[in-house]
């Protein structure tokens, strides 16, 4: 449904999108990552038409968003980051606003309104004037923006920020009910939002891609071997001696902190050396205060990810094999 | 057209759904009611003087009191079109609605006219207000219709001059303040232009001459329809908007 081929933005010297390619296949949702300043919003801008790449091109639903821009932006809604609201309006007045200048035939128009109100629950608000909105609200009203002309491609530029906790699960929900029958682009820079909500992730840093796949094979194919965390009451020393003993263990490192000793484990996947673990280490006598595996979690492949960029390394292309090889010399 | 007529619905209920529109036609009714009292107190003392023997013609109300009326309302118009304009584009570039315009399925041309025509409507509510004035003199005297047709013809005329070039200015900036400042700038330029004309030889007189917007006006006040006024202010109409197109174009590739 969207397709991003070898997009490039410079302002200047400087340049915020190098060479960026992606697909977004329809009914898909897919969450675009990048710490700030990563490139997302401008990439999204490219997307929605709003300006144009220096390089490459961009198909909505089989439109270029540069040649054909006005059929691309029939097909697409857009939620920037902030919510681009007429303070002197109110809900309605508004929302009958874009639905017109987005090309709603005029007896659909009120229903449309409707509801996109109901999807966003903004209804009660539709007499409110948008200056006088929560910024909770406002986002919302944003969101009903983007939905009410029923578009194929949904672009969403960080819709969650600013929302309350319950707000926030609301929003998710949404999206995964909108997902059926749109293709949804959002950005995020918060972490667990994509896990909950994205069936594929494409993470940005510096304007390129440093990673595209689902969060679950993206925390998979990270995670070389199982990690196993522990503490126990004993001598660092015996503890790794005895514990590097146990088949299937690659490599144990122990270091005394706090009259304790921390471990940490790992050993070839697909082997659970839990029983191992705990009954050598009672047989011993020692105390064993905390066993559990750790999880590599979407924080550490985004920043793992993110900061070798940062430090210099050789610029990652799209895959994951260099991150691999980083994340276990780690 | 449905897309224009979008565009220009919501900026005349911009002006009207805050005190801005009600402000700038109150303000403008007030002062053009002063110079109307000002000016017909005056028409009728000199009419009482000249009348005063016998077979004297009876003053031309147009000649005497209507078209120096309006040509001093073109001044006090200057004032006004900054106010008018200066949001235009500035507070949608500030608010970020510029960026659901830009990527609504309207043309650039679609916005730039709507934005034109909803300024011209409320200027055209400023000139309306206006004509109530000019009703009394219906009333107690029989002006010629005609050359008030005309002279509020080259009214809408001049206005919409600078209207495109107040648009073309606040599509240049994100302030209000810089917008208004620049507009008033130029406008007060426009005007003046022409009075270092005898001083600068007949040639530089002449294209100085033409350049200022408001001596085109003249002819208009004096039931005058010339084409070359007419061309004058359409093409600088025109070349306004056109200057907008492409400001809005450019700052899009400048992001």
């Amino acid at each position: 449904m969207i397709e991003v081929q070898n997009l490039t933005k410079r302002y200047g010297t400087v340049t915020a999108v190098n060479d960026v390619t992606f697909r977004v296949e329809a009914g898909e949702i897919l969450g675009f990552l990048g710490p700030n300043g990563a490139g997302k919003t401008t990439t999204m801008r490219i997307i929605t038409g709003y300006m144009p790449a220096t390089e490459g091109r961009v198909l909505v639903g089989g439109s270029d968003v540069f040649e054909k821009p006005i059929e691309a932006k029939r097909r697409t809604g857009y939620l920037p980051e902030t919510p681009p609201l007429y303070p002197d309006m109110t809900v309605r007045e508004y929302l009958n606003f874009v639905a017109r200048i987005k090309g709603v035939a005029r007896r659909e128009i009120k229903s449309r309104v409707d509801d996109a109100m109901k999807k966003t629950w903004v209804a009660d608000m539709a007499n409110r004037h948008c200056a006088k909105l929560s910024k909770g609200y406002k986002q919302r009203v944003g969101l009903a923006q983007a939905i009410i002309h029923n578009p194929d491609v949904l672009i969403l530029d960080e819709p969650t920020a600013g929302l309350d906790p319950k707000q926030i699960i609301e929003t998710r929900q949404l999206i995964r009910e909108l997902g059926g029958n749109h293709t949804i682009v959002l950005s995020t820079h918060i972490l667990p939002e994509v896990s909950q909500t994205c069936q594929r992730v494409v993470i940005i840093s510096k304007g390129r891609v440093v990673a595209v796949d689902t969060p679950d094979n993206l925390t998979a194919r990270l995670r070389g071997s199982e990690t196993m965390y522990l503490q126990v009451a004993g001598t660092a020393g015996e503890i790794e001696t005895a514990l590097g003993a146990i088949p299937g263990i690659t490599r144990v490192s122990a270091t005394a902190r706090d009259g304790l000793v921390e471990v940490e484990v790992d050993s070839e996947r697909g082997h659970d050396i839990r029983r191992e673990l705990s009954s050598t280490i009672v047989n011993r006598g020692w105390g064993l205060l905390e066993l559990r595996p750790m999880r590599m979690s979407l924080e550490d492949i985004f920043l793992s990810l993110t900061t070798e960029d940062a430090t210099g390394a050789p610029a990652p292309d799209a895959t994951i094999a260099t991150s691999e090889t980083e994340v276990a010399n780690a | 057209m449905r897309n224009v007529l979008a565009i220009a619905g919501k900026e005349v209920r911009a002006y009207f759904a805050s005190p801005m529109g009600y402000v700038v036609v109150g303000l403008f009714a007030l002062l053009y009611g002063w110079f109307f009292y000002a000016l017909l107190s005056f028409f009728n003392r000199q009419s009482m003087q000249m009348t005063g023997g016998m077979g004297q013609p009876p003053m031309n109300i147009n000649e005497m009191l209507i078209a120096p009326l309006l040509s001093n309302v073109t001044v006090i118009l200057l004032f006004f079109f900054p106010a008018i304009t200066m949001r235009t584009y500035a507070e949608e570039k500030r608010s970020g609605t510029m960026e659901l315009l830009l990527t609504s399925p309207l043309t650039d041309a679609q916005i730039i006219f709507g934005k034109f025509i909803g300024a011209m409507t409320l200027y055209a509510a400023m000139l309306a207000v206006s004509l109530l004035h000019l009703g009394i003199l219906f009333l107690y005297g029989e002006p010629d219709w005609k050359p008030i047709a005309t002279a509020y013809l080259g009214l809408l005329l001049m206005g919409g001059c600078f209207i495109s070039l107040g648009l073309l200015i606040s599509s240049l900036t994100k302030s209000q303040i810089v917008a208004t400042l620049a507009t008033f700038s130029v406008f007060l330029m426009l005007w003046v232009i022409n009075w270092i004309g005898s001083f600068v030889g007949p040639t530089a007189q002449a294209v100085l001459s033409h350049l200022s917007i408001t001596d085109h006006f003249e002819d208009f006040a004096k039931g005058v329809i010339d084409t070359k006024h007419l061309v004058y202010y359409l093409s600088f109409i025109s070349f306004g908007l056109f200057l907008t197109a492409k400001s809005v174009d450019s700052e899009r590739w400048r992001g």
